[in-house]
């Protein structure tokens, strides 16, 4: 591979240094204690109204297992169904490749802009980058995400990337970028969205070429799927004259029946909607209805290697439905772009250094640290990806690239006392010294690296005797 | 301590098991008053408890930070130290969670993982008892840890417990489910993050009014404790063992030191 995989933005400080910025956007803070408090009840509702939820977990993440475990075959049958059916299937092994295929095309269909639907494939390869470096413009149609684009901003969730703006921001952002805008456009969500319905209608009219990603694909007819709420997707999809999709190779089911289960899993999980306002699906291209061309570019960028780990591979089981983002109470806090990924949340925390591949990246390593293992995500998760498991896996693979250092001292220094019980019962004496330190029945201040609990937290009380020299006095 | 020796009573539900300590290293070495209330509660219902001298730590931290080396190396210690036992009996979901979730991939085939228990499951599932005979005239609230509730799957059997407890006055907390940011060394590598949780925490325990914070964890307890020290919030954290082991015969009592 020759060039750094995008998915993690370049010069992004460590998870611990991002946060502490973002800990201090009372904005950020109020706009997500609200947003996903809301969407965390109305998902817990939407999915209790399913008696067969659980079964429906299950065979998502079955279904997925085998897509995973057969994905030499299932691509393969895909491509040959959508070359079929007139479609154009590229291969992508990395970011740089996909984006130039998708450069190449564009050009190739005379368009200088191109209209997209929201896509975090088209994201994770920075391709709105790539084309405007190769002189093609791309126009976001997703409400939120042409919020993010118009303000030159980062997203910072899978579903809504805007989620750390409010509407007088929206606003300003609006009446400074787009042209012809009215300025005293109000902040009312309803005259937002009509400015931006205004502006996306020309596009959507002139646009030659169409960018989207897909939710699905079903390798067994060639059939794409696109879910979305806005309908931007559906005009993308049907009036431009060539259509490029860029798919991620892992978004494959087998069959149509397949598709049942996560048309069920993802609404409900996502929006916490029943079924999602529009579900676009095409097979190759139909002479005389939509796209003359059609174009699927099949994008590796990691994911080859992330399928050779047998327990973080799981991750590729993501339908990117950002349930693990509502209801992770590190991200409720800290927002998304602390990530420094357009993967952020807890699947971020797992996928983004996996897809990236270094670990001795100090930014990649310290996103699998950026949880407390309480398990939430795990337990919305509609495919069953054991979130906690893979972030401990992955630590492992961090503390091993890292090698020696000051904590891998300490663990191992921690290891040997713990070797034995009386090494640990010398040094259980030892700590309840530390009894002098306390003033008036509390510990306030530790030395450093201790200092980090009591910045903001009273220490434990060090004990005169441990429990055990206790029970052997008393009781051995 | 009038159940300590002698033969144990067969009426009893714990009467005749011969049951281990699984002691946790935070409590055995920052919390002894937990565990003597968790000997005193076990055997007022018949068990016989030992304290297995070998165990020392379950490898957690270790293992949660990536060092999963020594953590298997602890963890087979583990496993030795409490062969030969009915059952190893945890005050702490976590611990409890890390053997009986984590060690059969990390150390193999052993019956260990399946005969631990955290201290609700053991007494609500094993010994079938939901009122203990507890007396705490105090106004409490419950934080579900993490491990305990989404781990081992305890649901409510703590609550069901408190519920039981003579004098007692349980007060719900509001999104109790949420974590408080304690996290092992979470609370050290993302201090910051850890402390915003647990702020949002202490908003919530404070917002019930109760004089007492419970949980199934002292780790959990030391953090949201820790927190409510420092604001000299007036809510003391105690731990679920000690408000089970609390009689009317013999009622908790601030330790005095």
């Amino acid at each position: 591979m020759g060039s750094r995989n995008p998915v993690t933005w370049l010069g992004s400080p460590t998870f611990p240094r991002a946060a502490r910025e973002t800990l201090r956007d009372t904005q950020l803070r109020g706009n997500l204690r609200h947003a996903t408090g809301t969407i965390r009840a109305k998902r817990a509702d939407a999915v209790s109204e399913l008696d067969d939820w659980e079964q429906l977990r299950r065979a998502g993440e079955a279904i997925k297992d085998d897509v995973l475990s057969n994905l030499d075959t299932y691509l393969v049958q895909l491509e040959e169904a959508v070359t079929a059916r007139g479609g154009v299937v590229h291969w992508a092994r990395d970011a740089a490749e996909a984006c130039s295929t998708v450069l190449r095309l564009s050009r190739a269909a005379g368009a200088s802009e191109v209209v997209k639907v929201k896509s975090m494939a088209t994201a994770e390869i920075e391709l709105n980058e790539a084309l405007a470096a190769g002189g093609v413009s791309a126009i976001e149609t997703d409400l939120a995400e042409l919020i993010v684009q118009l303000g030159h901003d980062r997203p910072s969730h899978i579903l809504v990337p805007a989620i750390h703006r409010n509407r007088a921001e929206i606003r300003e952002i609006f009446r400074r970028e787009m042209p012809d805008v009215d300025d005293s456009l109000s902040d009312d969500p309803r005259a937002l969205a009509s400015a931006a319905r205004e502006y996306l209608r020309r596009k959507f009219l002139s646009a030659r070429v169409a960018v989207s990603g897909a939710n699905f694909a079903v390798s067994e007819t060639g059939s794409i799927v696109v879910v979305e709420s806005e309908g931007n997707g559906r005009m993308c999809l049907t009036l431009p004259e060539t259509l490029i999709t860029v798919m991620g190779i892992e978004k494959l089911l087998p069959t149509w029946q397949d598709l049942e289960v996560f048309l069920q899993l993802l609404p409900r999980s996502s929006t916490a909607e029943r079924m999602n306002p529009y579900t676009s699906v095409w097979t190759g291209v139909t002479p005389g209805d939509g796209p003359r061309e059609f174009h699927l570019v099949l994008l590796d960028n990691g994911r080859t290697s992330t399928l050779a780990d047998t327990v973080g591979r799981q991750a590729l089981r993501c339908i990117r439905c950002s349930a693990c983002l509502n209801v992770c109470p590190v991200y409720e806090r800290t927002g998304g772009q602390a990530y420094g990924s357009v993967y952020p949340g807890p699947i971020g925390a797992i996928l983004a250094p996996q897809l990236g591949g270094d670990m001795h990246d100090p930014h990649a390593a310290s996103l699998p640290y950026a949880s407390s293992l309480c398990g939430a995500c795990f337990e919305v998760c509609p495919v069953r990806i054991d979130i906690p498991e893979v972030l401990v896996h992955l630590r492992s693979q961090a503390v091993a690239a890292k090698g020696r250092s000051a904590e891998s001292s300490a663990m191992a220094a921690a290891s040997w006392v713990f070797g034995s019980h009386r090494r640990y019962e010398a040094a259980q004496k030892a700590g309840s010294l530390a009894r002098f330190l306390t003033r008036d029945g509390r510990l306030s201040h530790l030395p450093w690296p201790g200092s980090k609990w009591t910045d903001a937290r009273d220490a434990p009380v060090p004990q005169a005797e441990s429990f055990r020299a206790w029970w052997r006095k008393n009781r051995g | 301590m009038s159940h300590s020796s002698g033969a144990p009573d067969a009426a009893l539900p714990g009467s005749g098991r011969r049951v281990a300590l699984f002691a946790t290293c935070l409590a055995d070495t920052l919390y002894p008053d937990t565990l003597r209330a968790t000997v005193r509660l076990l055997e007022r219902l018949g068990c016989t408890v030992d304290f297995p001298h070998e165990q020392t730590c379950c490898g957690q931290m270790h293992y949660n930070t990536g060092y999963r080396e020594h953590a298997a190396t602890l963890a087979r210690r583990h496993v030795a130290a409490f062969t030969g036992y009915d059952a190893a009996i945890a005050p702490s979901g976590s611990c409890a969670g890390m053997v009986r979730e984590v060690y059969p991939g990390l150390v193999g085939d052993s019956e260990i993982p399946e005969r631990t228990y955290e201290l609700s499951e053991f007494l609500v599932d094993v010994l079938g008892v939901v009122d203990v005979g507890a007396y705490f005239p105090h106004r409490v609230t419950y934080h579900p840890t993490c491990h305990s509730l989404r781990m081992l799957g305890v649901g409510s059997r703590p609550v069901r417990l408190l519920s039981a407890v003579r004098g007692l006055d349980l007060v719900p907390l509001p999104e109790a489910e949420t974590c408080c940011g304690f996290g092992g060394t979470f609370a050290m590598k993302n201090a910051e993050t850890s402390t915003a949780m647990l702020s949002d925490k202490m908003h919530h325990v404070l917002s019930t009014g109760a004089e007492v914070v419970s949980a199934g964890d002292n780790s959990c307890l030391m953090h949201i404790g820790g927190g409510l020290s420092r604001m000299r919030s007036g809510v003391r954290p105690l731990h679920l063992a000690d408000i089970l082991a609390s009689t009317e015969e013999a009622p908790w009592a601030p330790a005095t030191r």
